[in-house]
């Protein structure tokens, strides 16, 4: 893109703000924003795995040699919402503000200063989640769920936790309004809604999810505390109230939540695979299509969470057969990246090879999805290990899989530097194999009759809770790793000056202002020109 | 790091072996003990084996086309990369192969569908060849407490609390030093199971006295939960006398890993002597609650009610854990006058794990273990809590 190029030039360094406090407390650059948004998420990301080393570390052997039973409920709950609502959520939001502008040839979000408020609630409101591990209650303990009555029990954390969640609410909700302003009205000429990047439309798509959940969530929540505090009893069977009304509630958001972290994957995957292919992506209208409709499914199949809850039969017949018509939509989408790769000319750098493992692992995912949604078979999974390792494979190589792919494709752009191919490489294998050795095995533990958040075992789980544990360890060394490798490519040691391309088949805006991307860029307004993007609907 | 015992020093090189097996050649699809199994239980009951064959009918079409969607993709891999010299097809969608991958999976989740609902209406609404309403010929009320089961049966006037077993549970303790692999059925045996007749169809009703629990038998092909306020419905008609073990399913709070499912099933005319005698019991124990007991009698009754009932939270030495779990040695209300600590064990206390016991105790074993709370440790209040004070403030 000519202009940006230009103003880049003419403007000696795009002018950013002096200073730390006004660079980035005070930025309203969405690029800044979106940076800050990914090294949160990335945070709270080695928080959260630090939390599940220490759960994995408990159940390396049976017995208890490391934590009582409290104390791992706390870890287990606290992991989940460290890595929900702190690091899978934070880290899209970070992709959106860095890519959404630039890609449809904005020159910011539409609400820049919102979009920092959205920032800059989230450190607050994790200090405060994150501090009632150091209260005399200790953190919640009755899982990321948050079922009542046991939430109950857990005194004082329950109000910090509440808290905490209106506070990531209003932060997603913010984000999302922000989301949906720019992607409707910051839409460079000529730039339709499908000529988007799938990515743009992913998570237009997914904003429209927040904004109508995140607000159940938080009244859910809100019961919960006057509950506790101001003695009403919407969840208290002994006054009047029922406590499998928050679970219907819980799951009316809960549901749609799952897909708020997945969409997004989805977009950046077909990015990715397109590229790396040198072949258009196939079927990009089905793609909007199979990803609007697995929006839509999500509203309507919440109680496949509460089979075993007891409900009547008709209601199980419904929620059975709404859920297994998610892997319809879910399915064109995976043969359609099959597609794209079909008769390609496919290189295997870090990005792809990314792509690649979420395109495998988080269908394996989706095939254990299929197989719970059966509601007699479920009465058997439900609740077991083999639902923790569905929901890893499509939140850990599905999500976070995502989320590292599109690190490595867009970090030249972001940076300037290329990363190192050779380490790349080598934290992708390293995560590939013990991400299975990880997971694969609890799908074992759950079938055999493992059930979910314990902190000890019968002995005839042990071997292949050790073989996960070891298989933890691992994966948790390798992000590690993983963080060396972007702290070298940021400060560009050992790596290369990426070029404005950065991938040979690379299409859409961002392959064509220059790397790394300019403080400000598309200010003119002027039309993007067709050959530049990657959809070019003749539709 | 502490000490690897020697079974898992064993387990460790086991496990490594496992690793290198499943990455590299997928052997360990060949093992198939007990150990190590990695497959759903085919059960016991008509149900869970229709359970199974579900299970196996799916797992099975999703490997089917996991093998062709991987197959093809691994094909592409190889055969479509830039290295080989092949230059990139442009074509963009294709609406026959889209139509085609949406209709058939749609045929296939119909396929799916048809024994699913059947499984599902088996469970819900069982009906016999004759599409006749099976009837069912006793019922057990299961309530779960924070953390054991109760079991009623209902018109039998028998009912008895089923927790974790003393062997299990001292072992279980953080840093115990008992090698769980020493521990018969570790974590999943109970002082006392429900027992069941055979080829009987048992109505199994599920409530809970505090928080939501859930009730599991793998072998039997359901869980279903228990939830305070509500009367769940569940049933089962096991063909095989034997022991059937299984856990707490829902999180229920700090000993939820604690609080197994033990089922024996014996035949009728065994279950119809074992009842016999529990009715004789629950007599005897009623008899209890009528007289007055000495303090001696008190004190090792409740030490071992105390041990039983109140020891995982409060602990055997009465140091609690606070501050969820107070301590009772020294504690303002065990030292006072005894009302209010009776109507505490009696009651429970909203808003926390303290459950009422009224229900799950006799009115005997209530009075014996306050009594020996109130005079044990540096607790001297020397008084003694009779059955009868216990139903005085029940009333």
């Amino acid at each position: 893109m000519s202009h940006a190029t230009t103003m880049d030039h003419e403007h000696d360094h795009d002018h950013k703000p002096k200073g730390f406090v006004k660079r980035w407390l005070m930025t309203t650059n969405h690029k800044d924003i979106g940076t800050l948004y990914l090294i949160f998420a990335l945070a709270m990301f080695i928080l959260g795995g630090a939390l599940a080393m220490i759960i994995r570390l408990e159940l390396f052997q049976p017995g208890l040699q490391f934590v009582n039973p409290d104390f791992f409920n706390q870890l287990t709950t606290m992991h989940a919402l460290i890595m929900v609502f702190g690091a899978v959520m934070p880290a899209f939001v970070g992709f959106a503000n860095w890519m959404i502008p630039i890609m449809i040839g904005a020159p910011d979000m539409a609400l820049p200063r919102m979009n920092n408020w959205s920032f800059w609630i989230l450190p607050f409101a994790f200090t405060m989640l994150i501090s009632t591990f150091f209260m005399e209650s200790g953190a919640p303990a009755a899982g990321w769920t948050l079922y009542p009555p046991l939430v109950l029990q857990g005194g004082d954390n329950i109000a910090f936790a509440v808290f905490a969640i209106h506070m990531l609410g209003i932060s997603s909700i913010m984000g999302a309004i922000n989301v949906i302003a720019t992607i409707m009205n910051m839409r460079a000429p000529n730039m339709g809604y499908l000529k988007m990047p799938l990515f743009v439309w992913t998570w237009l798509i997914t904003a429209f999810l927040l904004i109508a959940v995140m607000p159940v969530f938080a009244g859910a929540v809100t019961m919960l505390l006057t509950d506790a505090y101001f003695g009403t009893t919407f969840f208290n069977a002994a006054g009047g109230g029922d406590p499998v009304l928050f679970q219907h509630v819980f799951w009316f958001f809960g549901h749609p939540e799952v897909y708020i972290m997945i969409l997004p994957s989805f977009g950046i995957i077909s990015e990715i695979i397109p590229t790396f292919a040198r072949k258009p992506l196939f079927g990009y209208v089905s793609m909007v299509y199979a990803s609007a409709a697995i929006a839509f499914l999500s509203f309507i199949v919440w109680a496949h969470h509460m089979f075993s809850v007891g409900m009547p039969l008709g209601g199980e017949l419904y929620f059975m057969y709404a859920t297994m018509l998610i892997s319809i939509p879910t399915g064109v989408k995976v043969f359609n990246w099959v597609s794209t790769m079909w008769k390609g000319a496919m290189t295997f750098e870090t990005p792809m090879l990314w792509a690649l493992a979420f395109v495998i692992l988080f269908t394996i995912g989706g095939f254990s999805g299929l197989m719970m949604a059966l509601a007699p078979v479920d009465f058997q999974y439900h609740d077991t290990y083999f639902i923790v390792a569905h929901f890893h494979y499509v939140l850990v190589t599905g999500a976070v899989f995502a989320i590292i792919a599109g690190v490595y494709y867009w970090i030249p752009k972001w940076t300037g530097n290329m990363y190192s191919e050779r380490l790349g490489k080598i934290h992708f294998w390293w995560s590939a194999i013990s991400v299975n050795v990880l997971f694969f095995p609890q799908h074992f533990l759950g079938l055999a009759g493992m059930p979910r958040r314990i902190p000890d075992y019968s002995t005839q789980f042990a071997e292949f809770n050790m073989m996960s544990s070891i298989g933890g360890f691992a994966f948790g060394l390798a992000q590690v790793f993983f963080i060396y490798i972007v702290y070298r490519t940021i400060k560009g040691k050992g790596t290369t000056k990426a070029t404005d391309r950065v991938w040979e088949g690379a299409k859409g805006l961002e392959w064509f202002i220059p790397s790394p991307a300019p403080h400000h860029t598309f200010q003119d307004g002027e039309p993007v020109k067709d050959e530049h993007l990657a959809h070019v609907s003749n539709h | 790091m502490k000490k690897i015992t020697n079974g898992s020093s064993n387990r460790f090189k086991n496990v490594l072996f496992l690793i290198f097996a499943t990455v590299f050649s997928n052997a360990v699809f060949a093992i198939n003990g007990e150990k190590y199994a990695m497959n759903l239980p085919k059960g016991v009951t008509e149900f869970s084996n229709t359970v199974y064959g579900l299970h196996m009918i799916v797992l099975w079409i999703c490997i089917i086309i996991g093998v062709l969607v991987f197959g093809a993709m691994f094909y592409s891999i190889f055969a479509h990369r830039k290295s080989k010299g092949v230059k990139a097809a442009q074509f963009t969608h294709s609406t026959t192969a889209e139509i085609i991958w949406t209709v058939i999976p749609i045929l296939i989740l119909v396929v799916i569908a048809f024994p699913a609902t059947e499984a599902l209406i088996k469970m819900e609404a069982p009906s016999d060849a004759d599409g006749n309403r099976v009837e069912m010929e006793m019922t057990v009320k299961v309530t779960g407490y924070q953390w054991k089961w109760k079991y009623d049966y209902l018109g039998e006037d028998v009912s008895f609390m089923s927790s974790l077993s003393e062997k299990s549970n001292e072992a279980r303790q953080l840093n115990s030093n008992i090698d769980p692999e020493s521990v018969e059925n570790y974590l999943l045996d109970v002082d006392k199971p429900l027992v069941i007749p055979v080829n009987t169809n048992i109505r199994i009703l599920l409530t809970s006295n505090d928080v939501i629990h859930s009730w599991w038998v793998p072998s039997f092909g359901w869980k279903r939960d228990a939830i305070p306020g509500y009367v769940n419905e569940a049933w089962t008609n096991v063909p095989e006398v034997g022991i059937y073990r299984g856990q707490c399913a829902e999180l229920c709070g700090k000993d939820h890993g604690f609080m197994p499912v033990v089922v024996e099933v014996k035949s009728k005319a065994d279950y119809a002597i074992w009842l016999t005698e529990q009715k004789e019991l629950a007599a005897k124990a009623k008899d209890k609650d009528n007289i007055e007991w000495t303090k001696e009698d008190l004190m090792s009754q409740g030490k071992k009610v105390y041990n039983s009932s109140c020891a995982t939270c409060h602990q055997a030495s009465g140091k609690g854990l606070p501050p969820a779990f107070p301590a009772l040695d020294g504690n303002e209300l065990v030292n006072a006058a005894m009302e209010e600590q009776i109507k505490t064990v009696v009651f429970g206390r909203e808003g926390t794990a303290m459950s009422a016991f009224g229900s799950m105790l006799s009115d005997s074993d209530i009075a014996a273990a306050i009594t020996y709370t109130r005079n044990s440790w540096s607790n001297t209040v020397k008084d003694t809590v009779q059955p009868a004070d216990i139903k005085k403030v029940k009333e």
